[in-house]
């Protein structure tokens, strides 16, 4: 184990191989149910800091990082390391494949996009008929995923059915953002990476790099039952909804905005936050000057809608990192959402004691 | 002697919509100056390199003019709403493929972008799970609007930045393949002419505006007067959503057009030479307009003879185009056995009355 590092209290910033790593997690491909390529990153990443480390039956990396004072409170943090995307369904003969997707998926977000299939990121495309060759009546209609193929060309036998494939996006900067596949959640995965190399001292520090989030929060609930936590935090990227509506009216429902801090969840689909944690948070934030916002309450939800339920119950809330067009091959992201997400969980874990569960 | 497929990469990478092809031209112009005897631009752009024959006739010698059109489709900033970009399309663009397209905006400097659909609630309530029409997509830069009012005007053109892929089976997938894989196809046929005697001057032209107007094929016609004119441009290979008559296997050769844009003996010529040499090829019948440099050239002037030569290509008009570096490869030998076995009196010898 490595020496800790928190001697100053200033909050990690993200820097190049904070954004190195990010990219690294983001080109990974890890269709929920075939994680393995995110695991190994991750494992290699937290095993120079954990006290323990363990691959659970579902293939969730559980993480324990023990303080080291008398009566320690034990925080989990959670971050789902999988992914949407396709599987490969039946074969069509000349390097063509009928798909399925995996995970919350418009059909009308996969067309014309290149794609990595299985584990070797073979290179594919999903094409679409030539307009020269559509009715303006047929292009009224969506695509339907039924007629799509994915294409690696003629002469394949390299991939087969079975096997996962994402879309093809490189992570790349954008002037202040950032732009990728999978930011949801690989942001998420990130910052837990970065919080463990920082851990306080007062504290257990319980990670859940969890599996099978996108197809019902299937990783989480194992997770939160072996690490049996006396509080968690599901860290996880939420749709910036923040974009101008089509008639000009104002947009009332964003969802949260980009550039305006991390987004704590007060309800959404699965979890109802648990208000001393939301009160915890908010309060980090104001003390320590870091902007964060509200999520809307609506729809949507994270792992702690399956956390909060297990065992006696677990006083659990949610906090995101703001994203565009979560779900499509390339989501947008500000840096300093993400670099105020980790500061103000940084800050919430130094800060945390048994008397916030006691409000 | 140009690699053909490092080459179309590189004509993949670069932009040159309709109308802007400066980019892709100056890579064509780089790679064709050392294949022929003089380069030069037409008055709307259209690069014209001329290789002269070799032997058997003085000037002034019949000329074949070969058309590849080096333009693309793609996008045109409309305008800015709090940051983002709206847009319309150059050319047939069908707004489909669009969502998740990652792009450049060539504003005041090159932006990458990604083409964005709204969340459900921002959209019309009757578009429904129906496909988001042009108007409402946006493109996003990432950028502060501040930064994006300062760096994007109305008119700015937005190209799309896929990066080549090498498929399986000796196919590359991309953007803009139609029709930079015909201009890579002309670049093989001037290859192969390095080492071939031919009577007639050759005229490689990689004209402008295609997508749009065929504007820079008819004005090129115009101004080379050829005595022969072949349109060399993809055609639909068979694929998803594409299986009919129009359609022909993709790796299994160019297509011969047939149709009223074809002079039918020019025809014969292309197919009995392909079958003498053994090159496999593909019968595509045109009924009326080929959707081709043909279509305008065969009128310019007092009327040209025309021929059209096919590459099949998959997902046309979508930015993972694919084609068989086969095909192209053969397109450009079919075209230069063609030009070295031209008589000085060709043209005499291809009559109607047959």
């Amino acid at each position: 184990m490595s020496p800790r590092k928190n001697s100053t209290n200033r909050a990690p910033g993200i820097g190049a191989p904070q954004i190195k790593l990010l990219e690294r997690l983001c080109n990974a491909c890890a269709v929920s149910g075939d994680e393995s390529e995110v695991r190994a990153i991750v494992l290699e990443e937290v095993k120079p800091y954990a006290s323990e480390v363990r691959v659970d039956a579902l293939g969730n990396v559980l993480v324990t990082r023990s303080g080291q004072s008398g009566d320690r409170l034990r925080v989990m943090l959670d971050a789902h390391m999988d992914e949407v995307g396709f599987m490969l369904v039946a074969e069509d003969g000349e390097g063509l494949y009928k798909i399925d997707t995996v995970g919350g998926l418009d059909p009308r977000q996969l067309v014309g996009k290149p794609v990595w299939v299985g584990r070797d990121h073979l290179p594919g495309v999903i094409g679409a008929r030539p307009i020269h060759l559509t009715t303006p009546d047929e292009r009224r209609r969506a695509i339907s995923l039924d007629s799509l193929r994915i294409d690696i060309g003629p002469g394949g036998g390299k991939a087969r059915v079975g096997d996962r494939a994402t879309f093809a996006t490189r992570f790349s900067q954008m002037g202040p953002s950032l732009c990728a596949k999978a930011l949801d959640n690989r942001l998420g995965v990130a910052t837990l990476i970065e919080l463990l190399k920082h851990s306080p001292e007062h504290i257990d520090l319980l990670l859940a790099f969890t599996v099978q989030e996108e197809v019902g929060l299937r990783g989480a609930k194992v997770a939160a039952h072996a690490l049996d936590p006396h509080m968690a935090i599901a860290v996880d990227s939420t749709p910036a909804n923040d974009l101008p509506s089509w008639d000009g009216s104002e947009n009332h429902s964003y969802n949260t905005r980009l550039g305006a801090g991390p987004a704590i969840y007060l309800a959404d689909t699965g979890t109802l936050s648990d208000p001393r944690l939301v009160r915890w948070l908010s309060e980090t934030g104001d003390n320590h000057r870091i902007p964060y916002q509200y999520r809307q309450p609506g729809g949507g939800g994270t792992d702690a809608g399956a956390i909060h339920r297990q065992r006696a119950g677990i006083p659990s809330v949610s906090v995101s990192v703001p994203g565009r067009y979560a779900h499509t091959a390339a989501l947008v992201a500000r840096l300093s959402d993400w670099k105020n997400t980790l500061a103000l969980l940084y800050y919430a874990l130094q800060e945390v004691g048994p008397g916030i569960l006691e409000r | 002697m140009i690699e053909l497929q490092p080459f179309l990469k590189s004509l993949i990478s670069a932009p040159g919509l309709s109308g802007y092809e400066s980019a892709v031209r100056v890579k064509i112009e780089e790679a064709w100056r050392p294949l022929v005897d003089e380069v030069s631009l037409s008055r709307l752009g259209s690069l014209h390199a001329l290789r002269r024959g070799t032997v058997g006739a003085a000037e002034p010698r019949p000329r074949i003019l070969l058309a590849a059109h080096m333009d693309a489709i793609g996008l045109m900033a409309s305008g800015v709403v709090d940051g983002l970009i709206r847009f319309t399309g150059i050319g047939g663009v069908d707004p489909r493929i669009l969502p998740g397209q990652r792009v450049l905006v060539h504003g005041r400097e090159d932006l990458p972008g990604v083409v964005v659909q709204p969340p459900a609630r921002l959209l019309p309530p009757s578009l429904g799970d129906n496909p988001v029409g042009i108007e409402y997509l946006f493109v996003d830069t990432g950028l502060e609007p501040e930064q994006v009012d300062r760096l994007v005007r109305t008119g700015d053109l937005i190209s799309f930045a896929q990066l080549p892929l090498e498929l399986n089976g000796d196919t590359l997938g991309g953007h803009s393949l139609d029709n930079r894989a015909s201009v890579a196809a002309l670049t093989a046929c001037l290859n192969e002419l390095q080492n071939r005697a031919h009577t007639w001057d050759v005229w490689a032209v990689a004209t402008v505006q295609e997508e749009v107007t065929l504007g820079g094929a008819a004005t090129s016609a115009f101004e080379i007067q050829p005595s022969l004119a072949v349109a060399v441009d993809v055609t639909f290979a068979k694929g998803p959503g594409a299986s009919d008559y129009n359609t022909f296997g993709l790796g299994k050769g160019p297509t011969l057009g047939w149709g009223p844009n074809v002079h039918p003996a020019v025809h014969k010529v292309f197919k009995e030479l392909a079958e003498r040499l053994e090159i496999p090829y593909q019968l595509e019948v045109m009924p009326r307009h080929s959707g081709t440099d043909a279509f305008a050239m065969q009128v310019t002037a007092e009327g040209i003879p025309s021929m059209v030569l096919g590459i099949p290509l998959r997902y046309m008009h979508t930015p993972v185009e694919v084609v068989s570096l086969k095909d192209i490869q053969r397109a450009g030998r079919l075209l230069a056995e063609f030009i070295a076995g031209l008589d000085v009196d060709f043209i005499a010898k291809i009559t109607w009355d047959n």
